[in-house]
């Protein structure tokens, strides 16, 4: 069946069973594969997008769950051009070494700075609970959220 | 006049430029102003690349952003082997160094005769050729594909480490700015026209045989293009990856499976009643083994099975067109991967045509070479079409193969002045290397399950010095009487490779668990113990360094809850030393809350590539000595999802501080697995530092806290 999703602002239409996890839709039809498969069951994190303010594994969700609600990838947060001060701070801290959790990584620490732009160290940690990294890049990509929400907040 | 030595040894060029002679094989020299870097050694999120680039350029006086990279194919790359041991600085990165410096020698004395001059009068900016006298030319307009169609010589020169510019730079990562922006940076981001998506439905358990099947009702499933059965492998090909797993999920509810073999307990200790088919080879020994000091201590250290656990199952792309195939993989070992490839297929290896792409981090050989077969056998029902084959994590969970559950028992005799005068070392494992390209057999999954199923070949280990199960055994310390023996089991239950540093994580974890517990037999500070067994001045270097970062008190004691403890190793005992110390704090858990470590790897060539490595190896190693555990029962793994098998979150990381003590004298080696034994080993001291019980089994669980505390 036909579903309209909005995807990074944009209506898309999509051409999918409605019980296909969100994760699927953005990958093989929208071409969105910053968003990753790791787990498919809303353990690891990999998948993570933001729905209307939320993050949010895509993996878990089924199309129909998520039809008028505003989606964004990690694709939308910023080009090689236009860098998110957040991708500009993974840049700086080198904060990733194979990079397959970095798009879910980046999603969940933007919906948290969204709301917070001055998170203490526990409040990032506990925004990235559900996001796993087995390379262990952890102390960088933390120090990477800090100096992101500190541009934010010269910004501001 | 000088006498004709025939026993003289060959001389052999650096590192895979021995067997890879061919100049053009590693470089290119374009019109366009660039210069095409060729490596047979692959990118798994370690860095390599960018180190090479640095390298390269170094030696080709060149601006690091001219380097272009080709991944590797077996279509055109040199022949590396296997991405593994942390050997790619000095496999490909001394070839590189080499050829590019030869190549400069040949634009320059090219240029010399096109402007001529004098080579002495020529001097080179970033591919621009000028003589002292004036006069310039540039690499781009000189460059001819003959330039580099020869084999390398032997008496090339290389830069002195003083000269060095770009190498000891910490250029950022070449690959970073695309995964940070979603690009397709993996082979699982593969999107060829026309791609179809593949899963296979895997056996109930090891060795268990698919009995008759219809799967008419799968084949009626929406978007499934074909159901493939071939003895035990059991697979479909679907339009869409959603249909594809669920007309997987279709045929796993409707098969009914013959078991296998039944498991064993899950108990490392079961090592030990194979004793009768252990092959017993004693690996190391020296002086008087019959001297008794005044005390004798012994102790036994185990680990468990542990998996890879790669964030992203395995997954491979493969397109047929008649009786070739073209391939995609994130496999280590692209030439060796061919090799078994051809067996099961029966076709010439140039006839298959394998190209690396990116996965996720690996630590090792996990399933990127079986998906790939899988890829390739599910394509072959398709022709023509591409086929993108990707695991399920309960596949990847069940499937991988895993590093070996390992028994260690140590003893020694301590003088009365409590100084070591006689150590033993004994080990049990199953092997740590099944790759594909082993002799005898074909190592890849699928073959096995297959109905003219193809015998994997016989398990075994990489050779000393090295080693594999006997990885690191062998005490760095000065021990003037000693004695190692190693019982290889290679028959395994559940099937065993290559993870992080091998039989080095526990051998090494061993080893300094019980430098502690004989510190303390001789009422010794566990950092001088160490210091007065080694003579090595880079090892003391790296221990001191590490005690004076954590502000480090003779004999300091934990206080029932906080403790610390030290770690250290040489990896292989002749690449990267590395010293740790943990800092625990044990309530119902144990949580490591400070890691600090120092790491020597003599020249670093890209020094905060070389700090990732270590950091996340301490913290990998501190989450598989805390918290990991293959289960299985009788039939099968029962380790299927990240519930089961939990790992460090960032709930739980420790704060770490990591301190490089650079050598540019000194060659480089490799950083990715020398943390694994001295964390585990820091970690096992600081809790009995803490708390005064020691636990000798990993992982350091809670129950286990328990069980040493209620002793």
């Amino acid at each position: 069946m036909n579903l309209v999703l909005n995807v990074n602002g944009k209506a898309c239409e999509v051409r999918a069973d409605a019980e296909t996890p969100l994760l699927y839709a953005l990958r093989n039809d929208l071409g969105l594969v910053g968003t990753r498969y790791g787990c498919g069951l809303g353990q690891c994190g990999s998948c993570t997008v933001i729905i209307d303010g939320k993050a949010v594994q895509s993996c878990d969700v089924p199309l129909s769950a998520v039809v008028g609600k505003q989606i964004s990838t990690v694709e939308a947060l910023g080009t090689a051009a236009t860098l998110h001060p957040l991708q500009r701070a993974f840049i700086a801290e080198q904060a990733a070494q194979c990079g397959y959790c970095t798009s879910g990584i980046l999603m969940a620490a933007k919906a948290l700075l969204d709301v917070n732009t001055d998170p203490t160290d526990a409040e990032i940690r506990a925004a990235l609970e559900r996001n796993l990294c087995r390379c262990g890049t952890h102390s960088r990509i933390l120090r990477a959220i800090k100096r992101a929400a500190k541009e934010l907040r010269g910004k501001g | 006049m000088a006498l004709t030595n025939s026993t003289a040894p060959a001389r052999k060029l650096p590192g895979s430029l021995d067997t890879n002679r061919r100049l053009e094989r590693w470089l290119t020299i374009n019109a366009n102003g660039t210069v095409t870097l060729i490596t047979g050694k692959v990118e798994i999120g370690q860095g390599i690349l960018t180190a090479l680039i640095q390298m390269t350029a170094e030696e080709l006086d060149i601006d690091v952003s001219r380097i272009r990279l080709r991944p590797a194919s077996t279509a055109f790359s040199p022949d590396e082997g296997v991405t593994s041991g942390s050997r790619s600085i000095q496999d490909s990165g001394l070839a590189l160094r080499h050829a590019a410096a030869e190549a400069r020698d040949l634009l320059l004395a090219r240029a010399a005769q096109k402007l001529g001059v004098t080579l002495e009068s020529l001097t080179v900016k970033d591919g621009v050729i000028s003589a002292r006298g004036g006069g310039s030319v540039t690499y781009w307009e000189i460059a001819t594909p003959d330039l580099l169609a020869r084999e390398a010589s032997f008496d090339v020169s290389t830069k002195l480490p003083q000269e060095h510019a770009v190498v000891g730079s910490s250029l950022a990562r070449v690959d970073i700015p695309g995964k940070i922006t979603g690009s397709p940076s993996f082979v699982q981001d593969m999107m060829l026209p026309g791609l179809l998506h593949g899963r296979v439905c895997r056996p109930a358990g090891p060795g268990a045989v698919l009995r008759a099947i219809d799967f008419r009702e799968v084949e009626q499933m929406p978007g499934v293009v074909a159901v493939l059965r071939d003895g035990s492998f059991l697979g479909v090909v679907a339009e869409r990856e959603e249909q594809a797993i669920r007309a997987e999920r279709r045929l796993a509810r409707i098969t009914q499976w013959t078991p296998g073999p039944e498991l064993p307990a899950n108990d490392p200790r079961q090592l030990l009643a194979l004793q009768a088919e252990a092959e017993t080879e004693i690996i190391n020994t020296k002086g008087d083994l019959s001297v008794a000091g005044t005390k004798q201590l012994s102790a036994e250290y185990t680990k468990p099975y542990i998996a890879h656990a790669a964030l992203a199952p395995s997954c491979s792309v493969a397109q047929w067109e008649g009786n070739t195939v073209k391939i995609w993989t994130h496999s280590q070992g692209i030439y060796p991967l061919r090799g078994d490839m051809a067996q099961v297929l029966g076709l010439p290896e140039q006839d298959i045509v394998i190209t690396h792409v990116e996965g996720a981090g690996c630590y090792g050989h996990n399933a990127a070479d079986d998906v790939t077969l899988d890829a390739v056998l599910l394509a072959r029902a398709v022709p023509g079409k591409p086929v993108r084959v990707q695991w399920m994590r309960e596949d990847e969970f069940c499937w991988e193969p895993f590093s070996s559950p390992m028994v260690m028992r140590l003893n020694a005799s301590l003088d009365d002045q409590g100084n070591i005068v006689n150590w033993g070392h004994e080990l049990w494992s199953h092997a740590h290397s099944t790759r594909p390209g082993s002799k005898g057999g074909v190592n890849l999954l699928a073959a096995w399950h297959l109905e003219k199923a193809l015998p994997a070949a016989k398990p075994g280990n990489p050779p000393l010095p090295g080693g594999g199960s006997h990885r690191n055994a062998i005490p760095l310390y000065d021990f003037p009487n000693q004695k190692v023996t190693n019982h290889l089991i290679r028959r395994s239950p559940l099937r065993t490779s290559a993870l992080r540093a091998l039989g080095g994580f526990a051998n090494a974890y061993a080893i300094e668990c019980f430098m502690d517990e004989l510190a303390e037999a001789a009422g010794a500070d566990p950092v001088e113990y160490r210091l007065r067994h080694l003579k090595d001045a880079r090892a003391k270097a790296v221990i001191e360094k590490a005690a004076q970062m954590a502000q480090w008190k003779t004999r300091e004691k934990g206080d029932g809850e906080r403790g610390r403890g030290i770690g250290f190793a040489r990896y292989k005992n002749l690449a990267a030393y590395i010293a740790v110390i943990a800092e625990v704090k044990v309530e119902e858990e144990v949580r490591v809350t400070k890691l600090w470590g120092t790491v020597d790897v003599g020249q670093a060539i890209n020094p905060d590539g070389v700090l990732n490595q270590i950091e996340g190896g301490m913290i990998q190693s501190a989450s598989m000595a805390l918290k990991e555990r293959v289960d299985f029962d009788k039939s099968a793994v029962t380790t299927r999802t990240w519930d089961e098998y939990p790992i460090l979150r960032f709930t739980e990381v420790p704060e770490i501080e990591v301190a490089l003590i650079n050598r540019p004298e000194a060659p480089p080696v490799g950083a990715g697995e020398g943390t694994q034994g001295p964390v585990a080993a820091a970690i096992g001291n600081a809790i009995h530092n803490a708390l005064g019980a020691r636990l000798r089994d990993m992982p350091f669980t809670r129950e286990r806290i328990v069980a040493a505390l209620s002793v």
